[in-house]
């Protein structure tokens, strides 16, 4: 716990700290404010998770706090945002990117066939997370080390594959390794299941569990499944139209349900969990 | 790989000779008497025209002609031009290698220069630097390339004598070694660089629209989340996946350039095919003529094909798909 010491955040401020964050997008001369005074904390080592229905500006939140915005059509971004109590909105490009590269955040998506790059073989992607231009042989190992670590059985044979010839499951753990590289205190997901089978959703959330205990890694991941949440999370954000609606604890928030929005979230999915029952 | 390769060279082969029907056919269908041609504006006397038809199997049917004219031009045999009192094929091996020369060395500068304006031009994230080349580029293309060409040779030629105004040097140089291609180069230099502005700035705006759609895919999210700069992002996943549309428009177009420069060939009397095709339809060389774009077509289905393979090579979907 060295590095809490290292940080200039009061010993016991929260990883991520996010105050009264707007984003306002300009979509086809419309203004619509995705993300409308918004506040959101992570502790260390904490999976947070935020539900809420398309389009309630989970994403938009998300790729906001982890600076991957598209800049083009941004109109307003305000609000604090601070990690390990530095302010990130604020933060220098040069500054920023050494946050991603070492012990800082990192993102996994929705659509891991979009976000891999269809020319290089996986292996290469992840080296060159563990340095942009470095193809070594400790870069090699560390790969293979990190393919090991996201369930992969055989290494070696994986990291030369190219994204298409993975499948759904084994991208995402791909995009996991990824991120893993930097070895981040924060991971973002943004809806990391929605793309797969059910049964590889469940491998893929297994892992995600797993990592984030054995690493002591912060995860904030973001769905629209409350069975994903009620695998993972210890806290629990509801979101809908810009704003948050309700902040609980998981199991808080299925059985005391405070905001009727939550209910009825709960009370859907309670629905659908029922049906997964019966067909079984 | 190798059996894509194959693949794709055996699709090929049923289009050449296709291309070579198509071609024998119009010569037949060129109006006026094949034996009146030969004798000029005499009239043909009866026994000399049975012994020509004799000769030239005129009287065979069109399919059995047809037959006949593709195992030759298989054999190499693309006639004999009485304008030039050479065999067809002498002249297209004469002129190739020039034509072959200004169009790779015109790719050679063009292909980077359209490249970097249009990386410029996609990745810059100010609209005024985008606006400027993509206008210039824009206009640079709009300029016809023989006014062009007269613009180079006015300027560079004429007015401060830097380069010759035409051909492609004497044809016995005294020049040796270094000072040799020195000379070559001198009279390279200005049809190249038309050549290279032309094609260089159709490329610029390919690629540009090819940066500006990489860049909206999800991998560069994961490049910036991966903390890469700038730099790092064009160079390892801008460039070459940009690159793909590229290298069909460029391939076609070299394929193209391949059967002469028409234009840029008569401008600065390149001696190429273009030039030897301008002469020839001039002359009414119909033989000629026809060899010139059998031999054109040839240059295009190649390069066809050596598109299909480096698309193969830069992107490892269509080498599983195939």
């Amino acid at each position: 716990m060295s590095d809490l010491a290292v940080s200039d955040g009061a010993p016991d401020a929260p990883l991520l700290e996010v105050k009264d964050l707007k984003v306002h997008l300009r979509v086809a001369d419309r203004l619509v404010r995705a993300v409308d005074g918004v506040d959101f904390k992570v502790d260390t080592a904490e999976c947070v998770g935020v539900v809420g229905e398309s389009g309630s500006g989970k994403s938009t939140l998300i790729r906001a706090i982890s600076r991957l915005m598209p800049n083009l059509q941004v109109d307003e971004l305000s609000g604090e945002l601070r990690f390990e109590g530095r302010d990130i909105l604020r933060m220098a490009d040069r500054e920023l990117r050494t946050l991603r590269r070492s012990r800082g955040f990192a993102m996994i998506f929705q659509d891991p066939l979009g976000y891999l790059n269809p020319t290089q073989r996986v292996g290469r992607q992840i080296a060159e997370a563990l340095s942009p231009d470095g193809r070594g042989r400790s870069e090699h190992r560390r790969v293979l080390d990190l393919l090991d670590e996201v369930g992969f059985a055989d290494p070696g044979a994986i990291a030369r594959r190219y994204p298409h010839e993975l499948s759904g499951g084994m991208r995402q753990r791909v995009m996991i390794a990824i991120a893993l590289a930097s070895d981040p205190k924060l991971l973002f997901a943004d809806e990391p299941t929605t793309a797969l089978d059910a049964t590889v959703q469940l491998q893929v959330l297994e892992t995600l569990y797993r990592l984030h205990k054995e690493r002591n890694m912060a995860v904030a991941i973001i769905t629209h499944d409350l069975g994903v949440v009620a695998e993972l999370c210890d806290r629990v954000y509801v979101m809908q139209a810009g704003k948050f609606v309700e902040n609980a604890t998981a199991v808080d928030l299925f059985e005391r349900p405070q905001h009727p929005y939550s209910a009825r979230l709960v009370e859907l999915s309670a629905h659908r969990l029922d049906f997964r029952g019966m067909q079984q | 790989m190798l059996r894509f390769i194959l693949q794709r060279a055996l699709y090929a082969l049923p289009l050449i000779f296709v291309i070579i029907v198509v071609m024998f056919t119009l010569l037949h269908l060129i109006p006026g008497d094949p034996v009146q041609s030969l004798v000029g504006d005499y009239p043909v006397p009866p026994a000399y025209r049975a012994v020509i038809e004799e000769k030239y199997r005129l009287n065979d049917p069109f399919v059995v002609q047809v037959g006949n004219y593709v195992v030759a031009v298989l054999h190499g045999d693309f006639g004999f031009s009485y304008q030039n009192q050479r065999p067809v094929l002498d002249l297209i091996l004469e002129r190739a290698p020039r034509t072959i020369l200004l169009a790779s060395v015109g790719f050679a500068f063009a292909i980077p220069l359209g490249m970097a304006i249009g990386v410029v031009a996609g990745t810059t994230r100010n609209p005024g630097t985008d606006k400027f080349w993509t206008t210039s580029a824009l206009i640079a293309y709009a300029i016809p390339t023989f006014w062009l060409g007269q613009l180079l040779v006015m300027l560079f030629a004429l007015r401060f004598g830097w380069f010759p105004t035409q051909g492609i040097g004497p044809l016995i140089s005294r020049a040796h070694g270094f000072d040799w291609l020195l000379e070559k180069a001198r009279y390279l230099a200005l049809p190249v660089l038309a050549f290279a502005i032309h094609e260089g700035m159709r490329f610029a705006r390919i690629m540009r629209a090819s940066v500006i759609d990489t860049l909206s895919q999800g991998y560069i999210v994961t490049a910036r989340a991966k903390g890469l700069s700038r730099g790092q992002i064009i160079r390892n996943h801008i460039l070459r996946n940009s690159s793909l549309p590229l290298v069909t428009i460029a391939g076609y177009s070299f394929g193209s350039a391949l059967g002469g420069a028409v234009l840029l060939e008569t401008v600065f009397t390149w001696p190429g095919l273009g030039l030897l095709m301008v002469d020839s339809i001039r002359l009414r060389d119909n033989l000629t003529v026809i060899g010139v774009v059998i031999f054109s077509a040839l240059a295009v289905i190649v390069m066809n094909l050596i598109v299909d393979i480096l698309y193969a090579l830069l992107d490892p979907r269509i080498r599983t798909a195939g």
